[in-house]
């Protein structure tokens, strides 16, 4: 099998699932139970939390944990508008985020605030100006992903977090689901106040997943109930999954750290590869991007047929994003690149991970030079 | 920041006449202990300086780590260069060249090796003037400038740093003698050990634990907090005294109101007899005069009276909003605050007096078989080492 699409979820490394298991097994208490089963799970929890924070560089109590990506962009979001409702009502964000962001945004929209969507150029960035522009009296919030999720492009999240310093009442979050390790993001120094990580983009299990809040900032939770993480996020916590998560977190910092400049030299070889071929535009920029992330647009191909062709062949690759590649159109992030054109209804995401080589690749350019001429034959008889 | 060196510069060390070569000596033992997570990286001791040689370690993470290390004045990166002038001028105009913003500047040039030809004058001058030669905007300001440029030619070579990084100050932890710590979980004891620590006490720290009244929780507190205090002193030799008999006996056989001040008496009585048979010299508790009901002067001149060895109370004149502060800045505030019973709170009666008198609690302990609590209670604590640098749990390191 050759599994290209790591960016809509990868494999749980079996050191993960043997600590899921060992965990569920063994420290089954709750962590808020008095006895000794609570106290052993409560302290095996804070350890959890401590590597992560050592890691990251933050403290333990700027960790929350959540069920992933989707829920810790949507506590950050509507936590903050929540909280801050009475400081403002403008929200900015860009056009190319995640479903998760923007239909929270737009959700906010029916709800009485107004919602800025920043353009992206051709290569898929916001620019650093158009949010210093956006910024207005009532601004509570800049929502910004770090990297895009469909063509990797990496947003300049760091400047953005340093421009903000000087801005106090607006709080700053990054959708960091897809760049948490693979493309560096220094919490500590970036003016960065709350971050989403998601589990089972790093090797862990779905469900699981982590919001960063920064020291001081205020949200207002979506769960209530008993108080956990901090009254942040109530229920009991998911304890075998979070250490799991703390355990894929560490492996992964080390994996693909070691593997980055494989990767990235990987990633330029596909893209010069794939650049030859006629009707083939990439979407990913070649300098500013994820090591593990390529989208190109194969013209006169739609790309659910080239992806049913793939996996026959037992290579597995996506279009846009898994959580809206059912609705039939074209993918929002690269409309909001390239406007409504051919374009952006025929990309194709190859994903990779720190194990990926080019033995995954050769086979991937072989099958594409098979499967693409015989598609756009068969569309010519027709038409 | 291409270094290769960290100049470190002593707080009161250099006023210390005749023991400041004990003192150096604990300083730097110090030091390595701290940066044995960079086996590689070295502190050696030179003419009134050490120097923390980092090869290929990580600066900025030996950095942090110094900066927690008690009899440090202050800290610069330095890079190291031989004896050649033209190396010596040009390393120091790369330094210059890293200050971006800097618009003033001056040359301390010092020579402690005094074969090397040039006198400290004349090589402030050559250094100088070949800096303003080969940069633009830049002028010199020997009052208020912007960036020091320090020369130390020694006979190993050059270092030359600039800026300076301030250190933590106060006195090597160990060359003033060991304290016990009164630690009771909450904010203001571990701030109290800090402060010891920070005028060169050793530390050893006790902890009153009253199961099952307190949950075991209440203890991994204390070793929590003991690692964080530890990462300022080396590592914290830990007493917990087994104290529920002790308040079960107290709560039996005397009135409310006394309770809480029979209590303190005990734990005070404890805390010497521990104190002595590990050699401490002094008893440390984070009391602070009226901040809470029961520390009140007659509270305390009630409570010290049952001992004869000296009893500081380094928050005494502090605002509650300051001794957080410190809290946090030392990192035991999170810790500190987490929502568990300790032995003072558990037992707590809602009529403690806040006036107690020496007579009266004298007459009340005559009730009580004081000296044989005691020896007990002693005898049967638990002790251990918390060292610095290990948080994580070998129980759980197969998980994470």
């Amino acid at each position: 099998m050759i599994y290209l699409d790591n960016s809509a979820t990868t494999v749980p490394y079996p050191e993960a699932l043997d600590t899921y298991q060992k965990v569920a097994t063994r420290y089954f208490g709750n962590p808020s139970s008095l006895h000794d089963y609570g106290s052993e799970t409560e302290h095996l929890l804070r350890q959890a939390r401590q590597s992560i924070a050592d890691i990251l560089e933050i403290k333990t109590n700027e960790i929350t944990f959540t069920s992933g990506g989707t829920e810790g962009n949507n506590l950050a979001i509507k936590g903050v508008a929540f909280a801050r409702r009475h400081r403002g009502n403008h929200i900015i964000t860009s056009a190319i985020e995640h479903p998760s962001v923007l239909e929270t945004c737009r959700y906010l929209e029916k709800q009485g605030f107004e919602v800025t969507y920043l353009p992206v150029d051709h290569k898929g960035c916001i620019s650093l100006q158009s949010v210093k522009d956006a910024c207005r009296e009532g601004t509570i919030l800049v929502s910004i992903m770090h990297v895009n999720h469909e063509t990797g492009a990496i947003q300049p999240v760091e400047e953005v977090g340093e421009c903000l310093k000087y801005h106090e009442k607006i709080r700053f979050h990054v959708d960091h689901v897809q760049g948490a390790t693979k493309v560096p993001l220094d919490l500590k120094n970036s003016g960065v106040d709350l971050c989403t990580f998601s589990g089972h983009k790093f090797h862990g299990l779905k469900g699981t997943g982590m919001l960063y809040v920064r020291e001081g900032v205020q949200l207002d939770p979506l769960i209530h109930g008993g108080g956990q993480e901090q009254n942040l996020r109530s229920g009991t916590e998911n304890l075998p999954g979070i250490v799991a998560l703390a355990k894929a977190f560490r492996l992964s910092n080390q994996n693909y750290s070691k593997a980055k400049n494989d990767l990235a030299a990987l990633k330029t070889e596909l893209i010069q590869e794939l650049q030859q071929r006629e009707g083939f535009h990439i979407n990913t920029p070649e300098n500013s991007s994820a090591p593990h992330i390529i989208n190109v647009s194969i013209l006169g191909v739609r790309p659910e047929i080239v992806i049913q062709a793939l996996t026959k062949k037992n290579i597995h690759v996506s279009s846009k994003s898994a959580c809206s590649s059912r609705l039939q159109s074209a993918s929002e992030v690269l409309v909001a690149q390239h406007g409504p054109k051919e374009r952006a209804e025929t990309g194709l995401r190859f994903s990779f991970d720190y194990d990926t080589d080019k033995s995954d690749i050769d086979p991937l350019i072989e099958a594409l030079d098979e499967i693409v001429p015989n598609i756009r034959k068969i569309k010519e008889v027709k038409s | 920041m291409n270094v290769d060196h960290i100049l470190v510069r002593y707080a009161e060390l250099a006023l210390k006449g005749k023991n400041r070569a004990e003192f150096e000596r604990t300083l730097k033992g110090n030091i390595n202990r701290a940066l044995a997570p960079f086996p590689s990286a070295k502190a050696k001791r030179t003419f009134g300086r050490l120097i923390v040689e980092i090869h290929d370690e990580d600066a900025e993470a030996i950095m942090e780590k110094l900066q927690r290390i008690f009899g440090i004045a202050s800290l610069s990166y330095a890079l190291k260069t031989n004896h050649e002038l033209v190396n010596i001028q040009a390393t120091a105009l790369e330094l210059m060249n890293q200050h971006e913003s800097a618009k003033t500047f001056k040359v301390s040039a010092r020579r402690s090796y005094k074969s090397f030809p040039i006198r400290s004058q004349q090589l402030n001058h050559e250094i100088g003037s070949y800096v303003l030669t080969n940069t633009e905007n830049i002028s010199v300001d020997v009052h208020t400038p912007d960036v020091e440029l320090s020369v130390e030619v020694r006979e190993q070579g050059a270092y030359i740093s600039a800026g300076k990084i301030p250190g933590p100050g106060g006195l090597p932890v160990g060359t003033s003698g060991k304290v016990m710590l009164m630690l009771s979980g909450g904010i203001d004891s571990p701030v109290a050990g800090y402060l010891a620590l920070k005028r060169g006490a050793q530390v050893e720290a006790i902890h009153f634990h009253s199961p099952p009244f307190t949950n075991e929780r209440a203890k991994q507190k204390v070793v929590d907090l003991s690692h964080i205090i530890a990462e300022y002193g080396g590592s914290i030799r830990l007493h917990v005294i087994p104290f529920t008999e002790i308040q079960q006996h107290i709560h039996a056989q005397v009135p409310a109101s006394y309770e809480m001040t029979i209590m303190r008496r005990m734990m005070m009585r404890i805390s010497e007899q521990v104190a002595a048979e590990q050699e401490a010299l002094a008893l440390v508790n984070g009391e602070n005069l009226g901040q809470v009901a029961s520390q009140t002067l007659e509270s305390m001149n009630t409570t010290e009276e049952v001992v004869n060895t000296p009893v500081f109370r380094p928050l005494i004149t502090m605002d509650k909003i300051e001794v957080m502060d410190i809290a946090k800045q030392i990192g035991t505030y999170e810790t500190s605050i987490l929502p568990y019973e300790d032995c003072c709170t558990i037992f707590l009666p809602a009529e403690s007096t806040t006036k107690p008198s020496r007579k009266k609690a004298n007459h009340f302990e005559s009730y009580l078989e004081v000296e044989e609590m005691v020896t007990k209670a002693v005898s049967n604590r638990e002790s251990f080492t918390v060292q610095a640098n290990d948080r994580s749990d070998e129980e759980f390191s197969d998980l994470l």
